[in-house]
Formats: C-alpha cells, sequence, structure tokens
C-alpha cells in the first residue's frame, strides 16, 4: 500500500520531478549562487506545485508552470539578507579545463569569480535571462513562453542584460 | 539608443539562426555604424567568455537521491498535519471534559466557572478569527507567493 501520496499522482508527479529536476537545480543555483539553497529551493518549489498541482494546466509546459513558483521563491530568498552567500557556482566547461599551464588556470579560476560576482551584481530579471538563455540554453521562443513575453523583447533584455554584464566585469578588473 | 532591428539580427547572428539575408544586412549595419560595430564586439566577447562557462554540476548522488528528498518531505508534511489534528482533537476532547468537570463540580466557586467559560469562550474566537483570516489570506492574496 502506498502512504502519503496517492499512487498514481505520486507515479506522475515523479516522472515530472525527474525530468525537470537538473533544469530547476541550475535555475535556481542561477539564482542563488548556492548549492545547499538551490537544491533546498528547487525541491521546496517541487512540493508547492504538488500541493496545487489541480491548478496546473497539463495542456502547457510543465516548467513553464512551475517556474514562477520557483522564481519567487528564490527572489524571495535573495531579497532576504540573513542568508549567507556563497558564491561558487560556475565551473569552466571540459575543454577550458584541460589547460595544464598553471597561469592559464589561475587566471581562468579568478575570472570565474570575476564572473560570479558580476552575475550576483545584475538585478533579478537580468540574472534570469542570462541563466535561461546562456547557462540553460534555452531557446528564445522557450524563454519568451517562460517568461511570457515576446521573443523581440527576449532578444532585447538579453543585450542590455550582457552590456549590464559586460559594464560590471570592467569594473571589477 | 541602439534599434531594436540591430538587437534582434545579432542575437540572430550570435546564436547562428540569422538567415543570408539577414546577414547581408546585419553586416552593412555595422561597416556603416562604428557605435554598432563596437556594441557587437563587446557583446561577443561577453558571449564567448559565458560560452566557456557552465553551472556546477553537483556530485551524482543528489540526482540520484532528488526525488525521494521531495517525497520524503511531501510525506512529512501530510504526517505533521495528521498529528497536528489528531493533537488538536485530543487536546480538544480532554479540555471539553476538564471543563465540563470543573463547571459540574458543586465545590467550586462561581467566580472561577465564571472565569473558565470566559477563557474558553475567548479560546474559541480567537481560534475562528485565525482560522477565516487563513481561508480568506488563501484565496484572495494574489501575492501570497511573495514575501513581504
Amino acid at each position: 500500500m502506498e502512504s502519503g501520496i496517492q499512487k498514481s499522482n505520486k507515479e506522475y508527479f515523479e516522472m515530472l520531478v525527474k525530468q525537470n529536476m537538473k533544469q530547476a537545480y541550475f535555475t535556481a543555483l542561477g539564482f542563488v549562487g548556492s548549492h545547499d539553497a538551490a537544491l533546498d529551493l528547487s525541491q521546496e518549489a517541487f512540493i508547492r506545485a504538488y500541493k496545487n498541482f489541480s491548478k496546473f494546466d497539463k495542456k502547457r509546459k510543465f516548467f513553464t508552470w512551475y517556474y514562477k513558483i520557483l522564481k519567487n521563491l528564490c527572489l524571495n530568498f535573495i531579497r532576504d539578507k540573513t542568508h549567507k552567500r556563497e558564491n561558487h557556482f560556475l565551473e569552466f566547461d571540459n575543454e577550458t579545463l584541460r589547460s595544464d599551464n598553471l597561469s592559464e588556470k589561475i587566471e581562468n579560476s579568478e575570472l570565474i569569480s570575476i564572473m560570479e560576482q558580476a552575475i550576483e551584481g545584475l538585478d533579478g530579471d537580468e540574472r534570469e535571462i542570462i541563466i535561461l538563455r546562456e547557462f540553460e540554453g534555452h531557446s528564445y521562443k522557450e524563454i519568451s513562453e517562460i517568461l511570457n513575453i515576446p521573443i523581440g523583447t527576449v532578444m532585447s533584455k538579453l543585450f542590455y542584460a550582457r552590456k549590464k554584464l559586460g559594464e560590471k566585469l570592467r569594473s571589477k578588473v | 539608443m541602439i534599434n531594436e532591428k540591430f538587437v534582434v539580427l545579432m542575437e540572430k547572428y550570435l546564436s547562428n539562426e540569422i538567415s543570408n539575408e539577414e546577414k547581408k544586412e546585419f553586416e552593412e549595419m555595422l561597416s556603416s555604424d562604428s557605435n554598432l560595430k563596437a556594441e557587437f564586439e563587446e557583446q561577443k566577447k561577453i558571449k564567448e567568455v559565458l560560452n566557456k562557462m557552465k553551472l556546477k554540476n553537483p556530485s551524482r548522488e543528489v540526482w540520484d537521491s532528488y526525488w525521494m528528498g521531495i517525497y520524503n518531505r511531501i510525506e512529512r508534511g501530510i504526517a505533521w498535519v495528521v498529528i497536528s489534528i489528531g493533537a488538536l482533537i485530543f487536546f480538544g476532547y480532554a479540555s471539553y471534559e476538564i471543563v465540563n468537570a470543573f463547571i459540574k463540580d458543586t465545590q467550586a466557586p462561581p467566580l472561577a466557572k465564571i472565569g473558565i467559560a470566559m477563557l474558553v469562550f475567548g479560546g474559541l474566537i480567537l481560534l475562528f478569527s485565525i482560522i477565516r483570516e487563513k481561508i480568506f489570506t488563501s484565496k484572495r492574496d494574489k501575492y501570497k507567493e511573495i514575501q513581504r
């Protein structure tokens, strides 16, 4: 006998969680910059989604609906100044890591740290669009659906977010 | 001020989603305006740096235990709700029996009986008020997800 959660609902929801957990975790990580907080917030958002599952229109993409819950939780977390920020949420991809040159490695780790600080310095909206496009690799159309804005606005927001990121990077170098 | 057409074409260019015609138009824009060219070079550079980076991947165990973490939290949440309801029923019944026995006790002073009756009545009003507020807030508050 299944305890707590009904079986059919549980199996369907489990499938949705497993399909979306990586995307959920990485989105939260981009917002809050800490592994523990990203894990906790992305799981909490799934729990809230489960509690409100009757409101979910099954014709729509689950992540688009779930994203709103996750975003609210992440923004509340960021607003709460009592949380200790970790600031280690980026790494180089495998190609870049292959370098054997020590000074290059040091330069790379400095660049990571500068980029993390620059991203943390962006507003929630700017950070959001950078995460979705540059780190999560969503298409413009997907971002437009998730944020419920036209594709042209997605492109323009991305342009200004990158521009601000450039300014932040310049001020830190 | 950067025009929208430039931004759209640049995004398409940077993501290799540009058609030959659009590419030609974009390159003409760049060659005719040095500011646009500088903007493009900067955006390209930032994008190149970002492309070399990714969000840190957690250990495999995180993914293996991810669903169970959620399942356990939901199950424990349900358990706490059941425990709370059970405790409420039990303590409610016990309080009723205690108050009933006290009021029926002929030896107890009348003033104490009035006091305990008012205590119970006040408690019930308070409980009703809290429940009503919770129901009202959950139904009407559009911004309940936002922490104030």
